[in-house]
């Protein structure tokens, strides 16, 4: 007896376990990144009137609006990657996967520049409560990356032989790392305008 | 069968590293009772200096100081270890990881979880964060010793509390994996024919406990970076401006709020709550229903109990917070949601109740355990609803009433039913029946000397005596009148440990010693029964079970047997 439903869908559910799987583990993330979120707010509503808006000044924003285009830009590269695959065109999805590696690539390199700069000018998390919460939810956003990147890198290169054995399960894999990466995305586009704009 | 049942594992494959449901549920179960254990002994330590004050200790005083007298600090530190130990390191994984790890997947008929590997690597996970906990301990600062809320801004400041935020956070981790696992195997790998309205009830218990980790954990982990970052980086979440120590300004930013772990721990810890008790109730219903021959009376209202409790236990945890100056319209919010949530438990240990009536009640091992449930978790419920009003909880709040309360719920609550599901599913697990006259000589002792404990702690705490106290309260004028009881709840403690010696000694006896049963000794109905014992490795049953009936089929009218397994088709 095998377990059922890994690659096929059970009919009356409408998934298969790895896709409930990942949603499930988006959800917790969710709440993950709602916990620091309302730190943010009930932070915010502690600092003097006006104040988190002043130490955010300091941010650069050109560079996070280009980022913020990077990230979505991955995204879109992301579904095309796994569309190749429902079209059966493995090139475009090495391609595909190899741009939104790069763009991740990017991501992190302006990430880099950003923190430095700000290091430079001797601005830490221990700063004040805005850089304190600039720091955790941009680097837990970081780390989430690196994950992502991570599996994205091994379905590019040394697990992408499994097409050839089993390609319904590994377009499969190839879309729950996708759910997974739109969510990473999305956390930033929520990060981009509490912290940089607001 | 596959390919899987024919070749050999080695060893370490097969027990070890292994990724069998059944194999893993007994790691878990085996490392959450040595758990169990120790944060107890640490418990008998502190409850010495409670009894007698400042005299040293007998036998292990040398671990604690030169002359062996407990320490304010070490004190503080067993404290906080035994909170910790005893819910994240032992309940918790004994509840959710053993019996939900073991029994889930035979209930509902599947091969093993939906996904094997991440099971061992939950295990993993939940090892890890182990061995960092008890690490603590060796380490040059100690062990944490701010209480297992971990409260700032002490535990921002105070040493040892750093090694315990990074065994949280591989607790968290794991499990978060677990309980998306437990929950994708209940929706997707239910036999067929196996209807939600035909699940059986500790399924329900489960799936709903699932939901409750994968949502209210991650807002802990979040609170744990965020202290993490405060001892590490220097941050202020938790730190307010112009706070001082000893005399000193601290140097830091300022600018946090205390509240927010409050608000980010209460989040989580109060579905904890339920996270302990809802699997047992699960185990109790399998038990009565088995034990009183009837179908569970009112099945539907206890499903739909557990899941509004489930919803409700997001919308009350700032009644752990009555105190912190947060206002009386907050209080009032969630006052309103703690009585509100008191429905449903009531509807559940009612049903549970009604269930007696009426039955010719086989008074096993395990059903006395479940009877004891009922009462004893009648008792911390009851008394958790002064806790519940903002009124009356400015007078108990923080008093051994808390602390009495909330043990009446987990200990003979939440233990005596984990104890009842052991008793009930060892003859699945090993294929022979615990002794009898063993169990009950754990039983009745352990009944005994649970109440000698915790009901004295009621009498304390509507006195006024203080939860944290090193002494026991020696100091305080309003404690003097109530201060010989000290000494009856620690004899009370240690009879207690010594009374679960019968209880090892059946569990190792049992193994080669124990009655010889069939596949299903105690005639139940559910799947599990159904599937030798024990399970077969990784595929359980010997074909794949059909299921054509509802969980509890006990003494249908017009049959020879008592009970009909759920696997039995209905004629025409």
């Amino acid at each position: 007896m095998e377990i059922p439903y890994t690659v096929d869908e059970r009919p009356d559910t409408g998934v298969y376990n790895a896709k409930l799987g990942v949603w499930l583990f988006l959800a917790s993330e969710v709440m993950l990144f709602g916990g620091l979120f309302s730190a943010y707010v009930f932070l915010r509503l502690g600092a003097p009137v006006g104040a988190f808006h002043e130490w955010g000044l300091e941010l650069n924003v050109p560079l996070a609006t280009l980022n913020t285009m990077i990230l979505i830009s991955s995204s879109m590269t992301m579904v095309m990657s796994w569309a190749s695959l429902k079209m059966n065109d493995f090139k475009k999805y090495k391609l595909y996967m190899a741009l939104t590696l790069l763009c991740a690539l990017c991501f992190l390199v302006i990430k880099y520049l950003e923190y430095s700069s700000k290091i430079d000018h001797h601005i830490y998390p221990s700063t004040n409560t805005f850089y304190a919460i600039y720091y955790t939810l941009t680097g837990l956003h970081g780390l989430h990356i690196i994950g992502g990147m991570i599996v994205l890198f091994y379905l590019w290169l040394p697990g992408s032989n499994m097409w050839d054995t089993k390609p319904e399960q590994f377009t499969n894999r190839v879309e729950i790392v996708g759910l997974y990466w739109h969510f990473v995305d999305l956390v930033w586009i929520f990060l981009f305008p509490i912290l940089y704009l607001l | 069968m596959d390919a899987h049942s024919h070749h050999e594992e080695s060893f370490f494959r097969k027990y070890i590293w292994s990724t069998d449901h059944k194999i893993i549920g007994l790691q878990y179960g085996i490392t959450a009772l040595i758990f169990l254990l120790v944060g107890f002994l640490l418990m008998m330590v502190m409850r010495w200096q409670l009894a007698y004050p400042e005299t040293p200790i007998p036998f292990v005083g040398s671990f604690f100081g030169e002359d062996g007298i407990l320490l304010p600090e070490i004190y503080n530190s067993l404290g906080a270890m035994h909170g910790t130990i005893m819910i994240f390191l032992g309940v918790v994984p004994l509840a959710v990881g053993a019996f939900g790890n073991y029994l889930v997947p035979l209930q509902i008929g599947a091969p093993d979880m939906a996904f094997p590997k991440l099971n061992a690597a939950s295990y993993w996970s939940y090892f890890a964060g182990g061995v960092v906990m008890m690490s603590s301990f060796f380490s040059e600062e100690g062990a944490a010793r701010s209480g297992w809320t971990s409260y700032p801004p002490l535990a921002d400041i105070e040493v040892g509390q750093t090694i315990w935020l990074i065994g949280m956070i591989f607790l968290i981790t794991s499990s978060l994996l677990g309980s998306m696992n437990i929950i994708t195997t209940i929706v997707q790998l239910r036999a067929p024919g196996l209807t939600w309205s035909r699940l059986p009830f500790f399924v329900w218990t489960q799936l709903v406990t699932s939901f409750l980790l994968v949502l209210a954990f991650p807002p802990l982990e979040a609170a744990a970076v965020l202290q993490l970052m405060d001892r590490v980086a220097g941050t202020s979440f938790f730190l307010p401006s112009g706070l001082v120590i000893s005399g000193e300004a601290l140097a830091v930013s300022g600018g946090g709020s205390p509240l927010l772990w409050q608000h980010l721990f209460w989040f989580l810890a109060h579905p904890e709550v339920y996270v302990l008790i809802l699997p047992a109730m699960g185990i109790i219903s399998e038990v009565i229903a088995n034990n009183t021959r009837k179908p569970l009376w009112g099945y539907n209202s206890l499903v739909y109990s557990v899941i509004f409790l489930g919803f409700m236990s997001f919308v009350v945890w700032a009644h752990h917070m009555f105190l912190t100056g947060m206002g009386t319209a907050m209080s009032s919010f969630f006052q309103i949601t703690t009585m509100i949530i008191s429905i449903p438990s009531v509807i559940i240990l009612s049903a549970l109740f009604i269930s007696l009536w009426g039955a010719s009640i086989r008074f096993n091992t395990p059903m006395l355990f479940a009877l004891a449930f009922l009462p004893m978790f009648g008792i911390g419920g009851l008394t958790g609803l002064p806790l519940g009003i903002a009124a009356s909880d400015i007078y108990l709040h923080d008093t051994y009433y808390v602390i009495g309360h909330f043990h009446y719920v987990v200990a003979p609550g939440t233990i005596f039913a984990l104890f009842a599901g052991i008793y009930f599913w060892y003859p699945k697990i090993t294929g022979r029946k615990m002794n009898e006259r063993l169990g009950q000589l754990h039983f009745w002792p352990s009944l005994l000397f649970m109440n000698g404990i915790f009901m004295p702690m009621f009498i304390q705490g509507l006195a006024g005596v203080s939860r944290r106290l090193w002494d026991g309260g020696l100091e305080y004028a309003h404690a003097s009148g109530v201060l010989q009881w000290n000494e009856f709840m620690s004899i009370s403690a240690w009879l207690l440990g010594v009374s679960q010696i019968p209880f090892v000694i059946n569990v190792f006896y049992s193994l080669k010693g124990g009655e010889k049963v069939d596949s299903n000794p105690w005639e139940a109905t559910t799947l599990e029964w159904v599937a030798p014992s024990p399970p077969l490795p990784h595929v359980n049953f010997e074909t794949l079970p059909e299921v054509h009936r509802e969980a509890y089929e006990y003494s249908l009218p017009g049959r020879k047997r008592d009970y009909t397994p759920q696997t039995e088709p209905k004629k025409g």
